[in-house]
């Protein structure tokens, strides 16, 4: 077997918020194409790895290196444009904006205030909205405004918003809560497509959904990983089993 | 540009905007100099200098999301670079001769101030006071906008501080009296190159330059909002995160938005100081940025022709109540906000388009006033 390349290396990363440390000592690799599901029970630290990973939250100690560039030195929209998008918990979308605006705007050209003001829609802007949009299963409603679909649309629309970004890591927090038995199928599907070319991370509660899309699972637990590797062994795991699967 | 501008307009989904806009030209342009007196129109062109500031609020406000309370800075500055030029024009040695000092404004004369300041010097040329007015003004939006934004500093504490720096402005101002004719101001504006700005055909040109140059600013406008950028604000106001997390230095359209706004008022300060003949820091401070926003709320901060409304209404109302009841204005002005505030979010524009929803509005909310006032002892059990 070849031998898969990184392109998240995160090492010995802590963050405390007054002594408190909710991400300790992690160690985390993610390789080229891969899906990885990050479990753990409420308080983990899951949401704050993410922030730390996007720039959201500042490290205290420790390194995160995308393809090799250090992400703590950068700005989160620098960290954006060196391929990392990041969707939020709760759907981040804007809801005042139709389907298609909302894509439009997230749409990599035309980043800087003068650039957005000379920002044309040409042909491809306009044939990749459209293909994301097929893909997000929001076709039928691109001139709806957002913020009347339903959640499980909404959350679609965001994971669209990035796709449109093609990046190369793509984090995803719990982005099936609250959807839907069919809804989640869809969504499981939809992970698969665009993990095709990209590498992917997961926050996710639904066993049954880290399941269907996992490649590797990392247990967080106090701020530290207690435990990793396939889905399998994870459940089979007395430690993991203790500390967030058995209760 | 302009043809593109203007078919840019035309195909935009809401046409009811071209129609809306061809309506204000044909009051600003046609109705209102044939209707009114010169004396009544230059009134007019005086509130329409606040419809500059009102404009730009309806940008950086009510699309942007960024309360700025301190829009007096701009309109002043931009009012003030004019003065300068103005006085400095009516201040020949001829006309001063009777001065201790002959050739600088009179109220340095009265301040003992022997030679004219440095930063006066450049205000002699025409070209460099245009310079000014458009630079000024909006290198100083700037740098508040970098010190601000950058720092993730918004909302209320954005609002405040805006706020402060216009009290800080005036005070510099009045204390100042030297250099900036305190308190007064810089008054006894009389010619433009040569030309008497006081006489009625002067007042009627300075009033279509102002018309017109409004009416540009609000095409401007809509083009702005119709790019990218336009989207992106509304995004902003509605998730700023997802902005900045979807590769965007919110900070910078953040700056450049507040900066656009502060460019509009310093242009409407400008015309102010031509067609009035004045500037005195009561148009820097506190009380007339507050009341700049409200034209904006008025109007309807989601509209660019609103705003425009709001400006000449609101100023309608202040110069009739405060000639009749000159103690009330203040409380009636308040009111007038809080009333906007309440029962149209989206001012007249919002009632001219919504009067369904505003009408439904004020009902829930005089009814849910009505349940809170009444006494506890008739209100239903548990509650």
């Amino acid at each position: 077997m070849l031998k898969k390349e990184i392109l998240l290396a995160i090492e010995d990363l802590t963050v405390s918020f007054d002594g408190f440390r909710a991400v300790d000592a992690v160690n985390l690799y993610v390789d080229k194409g891969e899906v990885r599901v990050i479990i753990g029970p409420n308080g983990a630290g899951k949401t704050t790895l993410l922030d730390l990973i996007c720039g959201k939250t500042h490290a205290s100690s420790g390194t995160i290196k995308f393809k090799n560039i250090e992400l703590r030195d950068l700005d989160e929209h620098h960290i954006v444009r060196a391929g990392v998008g990041r969707k939020f918990q709760t759907p981040s979308i804007y809801e005042d904006l139709t389907v298609y605006q909302n894509l439009e705007v997230s749409f990599p050209r035309g980043r800087s205030a003068f650039g957005s003001l000379f920002f044309k829609r040409t042909q491809d802007v306009v044939d990749r909205v459209q293909e994301i949009a097929a893909e997000i299963l929001l076709t039928e409603q691109l001139h709806q405004l957002a913020g009347l679909l339903s959640h499980g649309q909404k959350q679609w629309l965001e994971i669209g918003m990035l796709l449109i970004q093609n990046p190369e890591l793509l984090m995803l927090d719990e982005p099936v809560a609250g959807m839907s038995v069919r809804e989640r199928q869809q969504t499981a599907e939809l992970l698969k497509r665009i993990s095709a070319n990209r590498s992917v991370i997961v926050i996710e509660h639904d066993m049954e959904f880290v399941r269907a899309i996992a490649h590797r699972v990392t247990v967080l637990h106090q701020g530290r990983v207690l435990m990793e590797g396939s889905m399998d062994a994870v459940q089979a795991d007395e430690r993991v089993i203790e500390a967030y699967l058995g209760h | 540009m302009p043809k593109k501008l203007l078919s840019h307009w035309i195909t935009a989904k809401n046409r009811s905007d071209l129609i809306n806009l061809a309506l204000l030209a044909l009051l600003l342009l046609v109705v209102l100099p044939l209707a009114l007196d010169i004396f009544r129109l230059n009134l007019v062109g005086k509130y329409l200098t606040f419809a500059f500031v009102a404009v730009g609020l309806v940008l950086c406000w009510g699309y942007g999301g960024i309360l700025s309370l301190g829009q007096g800075i701009f309109f002043g500055l931009g009012g003030y670079c004019m003065a300068m030029f103005l006085k400095l024009e009516a201040s020949d040695p001829v006309s001063t001769a009777i001065q201790s000092t002959p050739g600088i404004p009179d109220f340095m004369d009265w301040n003992q101030i022997k030679a004219l300041p440095w930063f006066w010097e450049p205000f002699h040329s025409f070209s460099f006071t245009l310079i000014a007015v458009l630079i000024l003004p909006t290198l100083f939006a700037y740098l508040i906008g970098v010190a601000m934004f950058k720092r993730r500093v918004g909302g209320v504490y954005f609002a405040i501080i805006t706020q402060a720096i216009a009290l800080i402005l005036t005070v510099l101002i009045v204390g100042q009296q030297g250099l900036t004719g305190g308190i007064n101001g810089i008054t006894d504006l009389k010619t433009l190159l040569g030309w008497d700005i006081r006489t009625n055909s002067a007042r009627y040109i300075l009033y279509y330059i102002n018309a017109a140059l409004l009416l540009g600013g609000i095409v401007f406008s809509r083009w702005l909002l119709s790019s990218k950028l336009g989207l992106l604000l509304v995004a902003l106001r509605d998730k700023e995160e997802r902005v900045r997390f979807s590769g965007y230095d919110v900070a910078n359209l953040k700056i450049f938005t507040f900066c656009v706004a502060a460019l509009f008022s310093a242009v409407g300060g400008a015309m102010f100081t031509l067609q009035v003949g004045f500037m005195s820091p009561s148009f820097v401070g506190i009380v007339p940025s507050i009341e700049m926003v409200i034209f904006t709320a008025v109007g309807g901060r989601l509209s660019l022709i609103g705003a425009v409304y709001g400006a000449l209404l609101v100023n309608f109302g202040k110069s009739y109540f405060s000639e009749t009841f000159a103690d009330l204005w203040l409380y009636l002005m308040g009111a007038l906000f809080i009333g906007v505030v309440l029962f149209l979010p989206n001012g007249l524009a919002g009632l001219f388009r919504e009067p369904r929803q505003t009408w439904l509005l004020i009902k829930h909310t005089a009814l849910m006033l009505v349940a809170k006032l009444r006494p506890a002892r008739l209100r239903p059990e548990g509650k």
